[in-house]
């Protein structure tokens, strides 16, 4: 669904390279979650994805970027977004400011793709749901709370039903119930063949939802595979990516023979308990350290 | 160094939604306070009382010996800064070493004063290097952190971090955490609103969890983690130790040495 061939990107004015000679290629349905320092190149990464570099920020792109067929390139931005939604990492970057209510908010880029009432009405209404805010439907988005700014934000992308999802940090300002339901909505649309690329700095969320972890860091991928094997990687700490705490706790156990020592490093909060909870550990036990954590 | 007071305080917001009822609570100087509960129930309400932001529909908030509503923002800035969740509601000059000088020139500080604070909450920051660049030109998180230095370069007794850790790396939580440990330190009040309940639990000595507009629970750590079901009415989860020592049936302990140390005691047992 998403190819990217050799790209490098350059903002205007920037010495160096934000995307350092990035390939990449992300299947559809696919829920691949993107994590790095600050710096490393992960908001441009889905600026470019979504065409916006070099669209909207200019600069200097090489390489091939090809979303869902399309090379971006050689197609009007107007074009690329009904097929791929960015949301930003700010709600306030999103909402239109130009409606009064959160159900016309979603409803702005439909009226402006022209599609009839009722449709729209029904849309709208879907997607409230989906992301529980149906409830603030008549509110002000200027009136709310951040995180649920950033559902209408959301809410506002999702409803012009894109193939490929950005997202950039979607859920940080949310607490942890909202959360959830925000990862189970974006999980259930990749179910459907909706691609998710997904910028988030919490290794729980990530091992809980993501199919796939990239590194990036100094614009470059430098890890790249299954989240249980790209979090408790020893490497991510250097490249400046906290791991989890329970991920952290069991690699101390281990050196104090806490942890079976063959066993890999626990991803989520079950495979923790799981790990520990094994009868007995010692150099012999054959027992994987694998909890029902998927 | 002041202390602060609610006083059964409720607010009404004009829409006629009740975010807060007859909250009642003190914060002695030189405490580090978590504001904690999910969206909507009122932190953020709350917070913007302290610099008198919002006045309450009833009850009073003093700041030491004021009443906010006798004195003007522009006056209560002096005794509380707020740092705002979105750097763009605060930053306005053109370079980082401006913006942060703002606050404490405004409050009349003597020029060498001045230079002395920009250059203290700079190096807090770690920003000493972007001193002279555009704030707008630098990241989102280094934004952030251009908007904590301005407040703290103001030297107020008490600051007010509104999700200061949100699109932070391992490195910038790092940073504020240990500002945070820093302003304590100097017996300065600290009040954090946030959703990183790891960051609360390692930085907050005391937590207060809001719901409906209610102080649920008032409390240090261990007595709060210690209420699961409290805590899940507001959608707050214990931070990932605690939540690993319960499912283990171990001591509640939020740092890694204690959960250690009762996982060698139950596997000696074993």
């Amino acid at each position: 669904m998403i190819q990217l061939r050799n790209v490098s990107y350059t903002y205007p004015e920037a010495t160096t390279p934000a995307l350092n000679g990035i390939s990449l290629d992300i299947a559809a349905g696919e829920v691949c979650a993107v994590i790095g320092p600050n710096g490393a190149g992960k908001s441009t990464l889905c600026y470019t994805i979504a065409g916006f570099a070099p669209y909207h920020f200019r600069g200097e792109l090489t390489g091939e970027v090809v979303v869902d067929g399309r090379r971006t390139v050689e197609h009007p931005l107007g074009e690329l977004v009904k097929h791929c939604g960015l949301v930003f990492h700010n709600p306030l970057n999103q909402i239109s400011g130009a409606r009064y209510t959160v159900r016309e908010e979603p409803a702005f880029g439909l009226e402006n793709l022209g599609m009839p009432r009722p449709y729209m009405q029904a849309r709208v209404n879907d997607v409230l749901e989906l992301l529980g805010i149906a409830a603030l439907a008549e509110r002000s988005p200027f009136e709310l709370s951040g995180g649920q700014q950033q559902r209408v934000a959301l809410a506002s992308i999702l409803v012009m039903g894109p193939r490929v999802l950005l997202l950039d940090e979607p859920t940080s300002q949310l607490d942890p119930h909202g959360t959830k339901e925000v990862f189970a909505a974006i999980k259930a649309l990749s179910q459907t063949g909706v691609t998710v690329v997904l910028i988030e700095h919490k290794p729980e969320l990530v091992a809980e939802f993501a199919d796939r972890v990239i590194v990036l860091h100094g614009g470059q991928v430098q890890l790249d595979g299954a989240p249980r094997a790209v979090l408790a990687d020893p490497r991510l700490p250097p490249l400046g990516v906290s791991v989890a705490r329970y991920t952290q706790l069991a690699h101390t156990a281990r050196e104090r023979g806490l942890w079976p020592a063959q066993a890999p490093l626990p991803v989520t909060l079950d495979e923790t308990v799981a790990g520990f909870e094994l009868p007995s550990i010692n150099p012999s036990s054959s027992r994987p350290a694998h909890g029902s954590g998927q | 160094m002041i202390p602060l007071a609610l006083e059964e305080v409720s607010f009404t917001y004009p829409s006629g939604v009740t975010a807060l009822r007859e909250i009642s609570l003190t914060v002695a100087p030189g405490e580090s306070v978590a504001l904690i509960g999910q969206n909507g129930s009122g932190k953020t309400t709350l917070a913007r009382h302290l610099n008198g932001l919002l006045q309450p529909s009833s009850g009073r908030v003093m700041i030491g010996d004021w009443d906010t509503r006798q004195h003007t923002v522009a006056k209560l800035a002096a005794r509380v800064g707020y740092v705002f969740q979105h750097p763009e509601h605060q930053i306005f000059k053109r370079s980082v070493q401006d913006e942060v000088a703002f606050g404490p020139r405004n409050l009349g500080f003597a020029p060498a004063r001045v230079a002395q604070l920009v250059e203290q909450a700079l190096q807090a920051t770690q920003l000493s290097t972007v001193a002279d660049q555009h704030p707008h030109d630098l990241l989102p998180a280094l934004r952030k952190r251009v908007a904590l230095a301005s407040v703290l370069a103001m030297d107020t007794p008490v600051v007010v971090l509104d999700e200061p850790t949100t699109g932070q790396d391992a490195q910038g939580v790092r940073a504020i955490g240990e500002i945070v440990e820093r302003v304590r330190a100097g017996g300065r009040t600290i009040i954090t609103i946030s959703h990183d309940i790891d960051f609360c639990a390692d930085h907050c000595s005391r937590l207060i969890v809001l719901g409906g507009g209610r102080v649920l629970l008032d409390g240090p750590r261990e007595t709060v983690f210690a209420h699961g079901d409290i805590l899940e009415q507001t959608a707050v989860e214990p931070p990932q130790l605690v939540r690993l020592a319960q499912r283990l049936r171990l001591p509640l302990a939020w740092e890694p040495q204690p959960l250690l140390a009762a996982l060698e005691q139950s596997q000696r047992q074993r």
